[in-house]
């Protein structure tokens, strides 16, 4: 264990920690907003691989990170409108749809990234964002190096768990969006409109998530891969019932899972015996304990899942 | 009018298929070939030609069992998304017993095979039913999660300690020949297993029609008061239902192992669990339809690959195709026409859950 315990070894591990946790934090932070407003964002995993592949196609084209970065929030957009749509609009099962969303989303991206990518799929090098270290900051010992040399998509990461946190908790609007994932009869006679709400929540969280696919391609691989995603997204699901709903519950809860990931690949490296499939299976492990051990009764917005209808009840 | 509405509802699979199709000739051109030919090829290669229907059947076995293990549960409101990792254990289970019991005389052999198989897909099934029964743990993450749990353990046993000696690629021995499923059809792969998967559907609709079993599960999910009320325990059809859902699943990995690939593969089952979920929305949730629609994506698969070889055109537009296929039937529940067997299934989760809560009382998830 003494690799793990000098200073150089604890910095590596923890920026390590923080760059595994950056997808999962967008897309738990998505399922916090959509969640909050009642809907159940079990596409969240598509949402990544949507925005993976739009970032890829972006950066792709006009040959820079930003574009890849526009062109991936848009795509996640598109598939979170799909939930909006069908379970929003429609009132279609939520849980069916977020299967149905996954389900298409993996199928349209690997057919076409064999059109757009071809043979170069997987030589591919894109654009993509590179660490810089914000001055002053970046040379306090430990916390400088772990949180201030990172690059671009870290820094948004942080200011939106932020901005999420100020806009449920600091404005009107949130306030409206707790109540609608509360009891949205009442928001309704209040004079707002459910439907609207829940449509803001669902494609912000589509963008959101969309920014976890777009740190995959334009901050860590450069290139686009089938199934990039991982289970991620689900491993993020579990991530906002252990965060209780909340954006900074939600941030600790990543942080704690990237920690697992990144100590799993510290010590395959130091324990090369131990075969790495074990290694690969603890995240997935990881959450699920951390649902089963949890202490206290959590408690989920309580008309997630269902979609309102004026005329019932 | 109110019939002619009444039938185009009921085909609303069918429409799902064709508006999936006809934007999929969309993708096929932009792919740059001619989409009229290309379905052409796909259709007739998959159900019209010896070979290539063979191939349909192969891939309709696993299809259709992993379709059996979304639809069960479903019926007392209980999704079921963990039929990928059921897949891998069953397949794990059985080729364990086939590679390490000697001395048995083949049938028995494949009995026993198949037991195992079974058994390993239902006791991976059983996690989740335990937490979600007496845990209130949300089966649908848990499920998920576990699949990745179960494909990263099974590529571990066969490039470790299953590893066939000298192999290039992940693989366990070859399993002994005695233990080959027979074939259906004369020189081809297609094996006994989609028999049995017919059978099952067959005996889950009569299950679901007249059985007992079919009663209370439906009984728990549409008013789990009532059903606790009259004595069953909530709990029990949960777990029951998942094991044996997760039984079937099993089943589909056993069958790949003993019909068509003779070894246990790393990452053999290239998502016929996710599949499975096609299949059972695809058939409305009733086992009847399931075979067909399992036919049906199992054409699909095969077809592909004839599609490729006599087109260059890449098989991935059949997964854009199949993903196009459950988006629309999603969105055809949107249209009401009395309650759909969907839709109760699903209302029957939300009861579930309440009936748990009011007995267990303490978590929720």
């Amino acid at each position: 264990m003494d690799a793990l315990l000098n200073p150089q070894a604890i910095v590596e591990v923890l920026s390590s920690s923080l760059r595994l946790s950056v997808p999962l934090v967008f897309a738990a932070l998505a399922g916090v907003l959509s969640e909050r407003s009642g809907v159940f964002n079990i596409a969240l995993e598509g949402k990544i691989l949507a925005g993976a592949f739009g970032a890829a196609v972006g950066a792709f084209f006009m040959d820079d990170p930003y574009s890849g970065l526009v062109v991936g929030m848009l795509f996640g957009m598109m598939a979170g409108s799909i939930l909006a749509v069908l379970g929003v609009t429609f009132g279609v099962n939520q849980i069916v749809t977020g299967i149905a969303i996954n389900i298409f989303v993996l199928g349209i991206t690997a057919f076409l990234s064999r059109i757009v990518f071809g043979a170069q799929a997987n030589t591919l090098k894109l654009p993509g964002f590179k660490a810089f270290e914000i001055p002053w900051l970046s040379s306090i010992p430990i916390i400088g190096p772990v949180l201030f040399s990172q690059d671009l998509l870290v820094y948004v990461m942080f200011a939106s768990v932020a901005l999420v946190f100020l806009f449920l908790y600091r404005t009107t609007w949130g306030l409206a969006v707790r109540a609608v994932g509360e009891n949205p009869a009442a928001v309704d006679s209040a004079g707002l409109s459910v439907p609207a709400l829940r449509y803001g929540c669902v494609m912000a969280a589509g963008a959101i998530a969309a920014l976890g696919g777009c740190y995959l391609v334009l901050s860590q691989v450069f290139l686009f891969s089938e199934h990039m995603s991982a289970g991620k997204g689900f491993i993020a699901l579990a991530a906002v019932i252990l965060g209780r709903w909340s954006p900074v519950g939600a941030l600790l809860a990543c942080l704690l899972f990237g920690f697992f990931d990144a100590l799993q690949l510290r010590l395959q490296f130091n324990y090369p015996d131990v075969p790495h499939q074990f290694f690969l299976m603890l995240p997935y492990l990881i959450s699920i304990l951390a649902l089963v051990g949890l202490v206290g009764k959590p408690r989920p917005p309580a008309s997630v899942g269902r979609h309102y209808r004026r005329e019932a009840k | 009018m109110d019939s002619v509405y009444r039938v185009m509802f009921h085909l609303r699979s069918v429409w799902a298929i064709l508006l999936a199709l006809a934007v999929g000739s969309i993708l096929i051109l932009a792919a740059g070939s001619n989409p009229i030919e290309a379905y052409a090829t796909l259709f007739k290669g998959a159900f019209f030609d010896y070979w290539g229907f063979a191939a349909t059947l192969v891939k309709m076995c696993p299809l259709l069992l992993a379709g059996l293990a979304v639809v069960l549960p479903l019926r007392a409101g209980l999704f079921n998304i963990g039929a990928e990792g059921q897949i891998y254990i069953g397949a794990l289970f059985a080729t364990i017993v086939a590679l390490y019991v000697p001395g048995l005389p083949g049938p028995l052999h494949i009995v026993l095979c198949t037991l195992a198989g079974a058994l390993g897909g239902a006791l991976w099934a059983l996690i989740p039913a335990l937490l979600k029964a007496y845990q209130r743990i949300n089966e649908i993450i848990v499920t998920l999660l576990l699949n990745f749990v179960a494909l990263h353990f099974v590529s571990f046993v066969v490039s470790g300690p299953m590893m066939e000696k000298g192999a290039p690629y992940p693989y366990s021995p070859e399993i002994p020949d005695t233990l080959f499923l027979p074939h259906l059809l004369a020189r081809t792969d297609a094996h006994y297993g989609v028999l049995v998967g017919v059978v099952i559907a067959l005996s889950l609709y009569v299950v679901f029609q007249r059985g007992v079993f079919g009663f209370t599960l439906a009984t728990v999910g549409r008013n789990p008061n009532a059903a606790r009320y009259a004595g069953m325990s909530v709990e029990r059809h949960i777990i029951l239902s998942f094991m044996i859902a997760g039984a079937f699943a099993g089943l589909a990995g056993t069958f790949e192992v003993l019909g068509h690939r003779y070894r246990l593969f790393h990452a053999f089952s290239q998502g016929y669990g996710y599949d499975g979920i096609v299949v059972a929305f695809l058939a409305g949730l009733n086992p009847l339809f399931a075979i067909f629609s399992a036919l049906f994506i199992g054409g699909l698969r095969s077809g592909a690959n004839m599609m490729q070889r006599a087109m260059g055109i890449e098989t991935t537009v059949v997964e854009a195709i199949q993903g196009l296929v459950i988006l629309f039937v999603a969105a055809s529940l949107a249209f009401r026409y009395r309650a759909t067997a969907i839709g109760r299934a699903i209302a029957r989760r939300q009861e579930v859950e309440e009936a748990l809560d009011g007995q267990t009382g303490d978590r929720k998830t």
